[in-house]
């Protein structure tokens, strides 16, 4: 899936810094290029300026410094209605006195294209999200998901090669916000356009993307295809905030190749995979994911004592909060399937991992 | 669905048998009362101090029982007589019986004033005949007629037709420039005499160019004010309602200031050369000082609906229309202008229906081509006494703006109004 990311993308920003009040950067030195066709996902919590990049790209807000290039040309002084960039916001920004066909007729009346080959278009955008239908509502007369399909048909419907999407999904009900994520992915597979997405749901960046930019603090904290993030995080922000995760938290103490000693702050000592942990002395944060604790089987170097604190049922696996090294808050997930361990709570048993799945990461 | 069933007839029946539209009728009956109970106070005091008065108050533009009501005997005779053949001597009896006892009630004073507004120069005939009608005696016609030869003018009797008339349509035909006869026709004032008509379309015409010129300068102030930060455009509120904490006669005082001839804006020309010292500009005590401080004094009332209005549109959708490739202008007039018609509609209407009975403003600096309708009202209510006039032309207002709403609603839509 990944897409190499050489300097000469499609889209490239290049030492970005944007300021609103000239005292804080609220995005600071960015560096990125996305390629043509990939879907890129900007990832990160509010206030972590995904947005501002997002904006700034579309040409709503200027960077106060450094480049954005599209295709090869700076357009920092291009004004955005003639970046030709589609967008999807928030909010749908359907406008309320046109109906559906005026909506999306919109876009190629303001390029003066003529009357039939504005109508074989719209009804070719409308029948691509198949609302072919409702050309002649209103958008306070359709639900949220149909005013979001029409946003996106409307984005779609003037051939934009690059299209940026604001939270898109966010005012959607569960379902239909997961039926939504896969139809945008289909569409964007199925047309080969470029997609800057973003979102502060992790679990919608996962599924949709090819690469996904994690926000925090004005910087990227990762940049990688979701199975990376997922399963190799680069430090303890991007750890805790895709998935669910358990820290141990420790100073190293010694570090031979990748594999590096860690005294826990309740004095026992482990080992993890040394990831971005620093040198000896330094503190430091033991990341598991709760699937890759195993419970039982023999005692190893790797393997700890914990007691059952507390025990949920969720069907498919059970969630069982135990108190590992101190940490009461340490979480393990035992799968539902036949023969699983059955545990009891105040019971202790012995947990164990495989160093790969912990991860020595920064404090 | 176990509790509400539709039966054979198609009537949707609680439990027991009730139907439910009458159960629901009876559940809702005490939260009703209890919110019907809370606008009494107001419902009552609208009911008594305003709806009350002025219905009382509209009635005398069509009925005026002066006459009848003191002239007992002559009425009735000349509700009977055709306004042409000469008055009989019957008439000419009634007549003494009524202006002797009219002279005893000390009414003939009323009833000489109401016959005078149909023909001037009877009033003095009036109470001058009443002072000697004890004493005469039958013929009355001769006699009458030794006091003044006016009595055998048929003009007269005519005069004394109408009047007796206590249901007239006179004062709203007089409202608008007609003439009500004594046989019943309507004619058109002689051209010396159609002032209201001008009047009332001069009224129009400042307040349509006052809602015009409000809207113009207020709405790019409502535009900045709904897309700055908060702070600021609180500020800026705050200086858009001060006129408000201002008292109307101050506002309307400090542009007489301003405008007249040795005033502020007249040095500041003479000075930067654009008038001699001799020849000022005439700003003010006509219609252009009627129209700037009206302007001034009504633009809140434009700016405030603009700005809840404007308030409302998120600027998503201006950039969602540059993101389609629209131009700042296109982006503006295809996409905001249309949503920010009802803050227009809004204040529009508030505008124009205050401008529409204006009266302080116009009747200090309106001078002689700047006074409106209302001032005229006022004239009749107070000087001319002739409230049977002036009722007659505040009804011929309220029917055009109520004209004006009715055809707002149709073009636009009340409902398409937003305050906030």
């Amino acid at each position: 899936m990944a897409r190499d990311s050489n300097p000469e993308g499609f889209v490239v920003f290049d030492h970005v810094q944007k300021s609103y009040d000239g005292e804080i950067l609220v995005v600071k030195d960015l560096n990125l290029s996305i390629a043509k066709g990939e879907f890129l996902t900007m990832l990160g919590p509010s206030g972590s300026g995904k947005s501002t990049c997002l904006m700034m790209l579309a040409g709503f807000e200027t960077a106060t410094h450094g480049n954005i290039l599209l295709g090869g040309t700076p357009i920092n002084n291009i004004p955005p209605h003639k970046r030709g960039i589609g967008m999807v916001f928030q909010n749908y920004a359907l406008f309320p006195h046109m109906t559906v066909g005026e909506n999306l007729s919109f876009p190629l009346e303001v390029r003066k294209m003529g009357k039939s080959e504005r109508e074989a278009k719209v009804k070719r955008a409308l029948d691509m999200v198949q609302m072919g239908d409702f050309a002649g509502r209103r958008p306070a007369q359709l639900s949220g998901g149909q005013q979001q399909r029409i946003a996106l048909a409307r984005a779609l419907v003037f051939d934009a090669e690059l299209v940026l999407m604001d939270e898109p999904l966010g005012a959607l009900d569960k379902q239909l916000r997961e039926h939504m994520q896969y139809e945008i992915k289909h569409l964007h597979e199925s047309l080969g356009i470029t997609v800057v997405y973003v979102t502060h749901d992790q679990s919608e960046a996962l599924t949709m993307s090819d690469r996904v930019a994690v926000f925090d603090d004005g910087i990227i904290q990762q940049l990688s295809t979701p199975d990376d993030l997922y399963e190799r995080p680069q430090n303890a922000f991007v750890a805790q905030f895709i998935g669910e995760n358990n820290k141990l938290l420790g100073v190293v103490k010694s570090v031979k190749g990748d594999t590096a000693t860690v005294q826990l702050d309740n004095g026992a000592t482990t080992e993890a995979l040394a990831v971005n942990c620093g040198d000896v002395g330094n503190r430091t944060t033991l990341s598991i994911r709760p699937e890759r604790v195993n419970i039982g089987g023999r005692k190893t170097k790797m393997s700890v004592e914990g007691e059952v604190k507390e025990l949920i049922y969720l069907g498919d696996h059970i969630r069982c909060r135990m108190d590992v090294h101190g940490n009461e808050d340490f979480i393990v997930k035992v799968p539902n399937s036949a023969g699983h361990t059955h545990l009891k709570e105040g019971e202790k048993t012995m947990l164990s991992w495989s160093k790969e799945d912990c991860r020595a990461l920064d404090a | 669905m176990t509790d509400a069933t539709t039966n054979d007839d198609g009537i949707v029946r609680a439990a027991d048998g009730t139907p439910l539209k009458k159960r629901l009728g009876q559940a809702l009956f005490r939260s009703r009362l209890r919110a019907f109970g809370l606008v009494t106070p107001l419902l009552l005091m609208i009911v008594m101090a305003f709806l009350l008065p002025v219905v009382i108050f509209l009635k005398q533009a069509i009925y005026n029982p002066t006459f009848e009501s003191n002239m007992a005997n002559v009425s009735p005779v000349l509700a009977q007589w055709d306004a042409v053949s000469e008055p009989t001597e019957d008439m000419y009896a009634a007549l003494v019986a009524d202006l002797v006892q009219a002279r005893k009630d000390k009414t003939i004073g009323k009833v000489a004033t109401r016959v005078n507004r149909e023909l001037s120069g009877t009033r003095s005939l009036f109470t001058k005949s009443a002072r000697k009608a004890k004493k005469l005696e039958a013929p009355y016609k001769e006699a009458l007629e030794d006091i003044s030869k006016k009595w055998v003018d048929i003009e007269t009797w005519k005069a004394m037709k109408i009047a007796s008339k206590s249901w007239t349509p006179a004062y709203l035909a007089s409202a608008v420039d007609m003439k009500y006869n004594a046989d019943g026709s309507f004619e058109r004032k002689a051209e010396e005499r159609r002032i209201h008509l001008k009047l009332f379309v001069r009224t129009m015409e400042i307040s349509i160019i006052v809602t015009v010129m409000g809207l113009l300068l207020g709405y790019p102030v409502a535009y900045l004010l709904s897309t700055l930060p908060a702070r600021t455009s609180n500020l800026l509120l705050i200086l858009v309602l001060l006129p408000f904490w201002t008292s109307l006669l101050v506002r309307t005082t400090a542009w007489i200031a301003v405008l007249q001839g040795q005033g502020v804006l007249n040095d500041l020309f003479v000075v930067f050369g654009l008038a001699t010292d001799e020849d000022r500009f005439s700003l003010i005590y006509n219609k252009t000082g009627t129209l700037i401080s009206m302007t001034h004094i009504l633009l809140p009332f434009m700016i405030l609906p603009l700005y809840s209005v404007m308030k409302t549109i998120p600027p998503s959708y201006v950039r969602a229309a540059k993101s389609m490739g629209a131009t700042n202008w296109t982006a503006f007039w295809r996409v905001y202008f249309p949503q920010s018609i009802p803050g227009i509609g809004a204040g529009g209407i508030l505008v124009f229906i205050l401008a529409i009975s204006f009266y302080i403003t116009p009747a200090l600096v309106g001078g002689e081509d700047g006074t409106m309708i209302s001032n005229f009202i006022d004239f009749h209510m107070r000087r001319s006494l002739n409230w049977s006039l002036a009722a007659a032309m505040g009804a011929v207002l309220l029917v055009i703006v109520l004209f004006l709403y009715y055809l707002y609603d149709r073009i636009v839509g009340i409902d398409n109004m937003k305050l906030g």
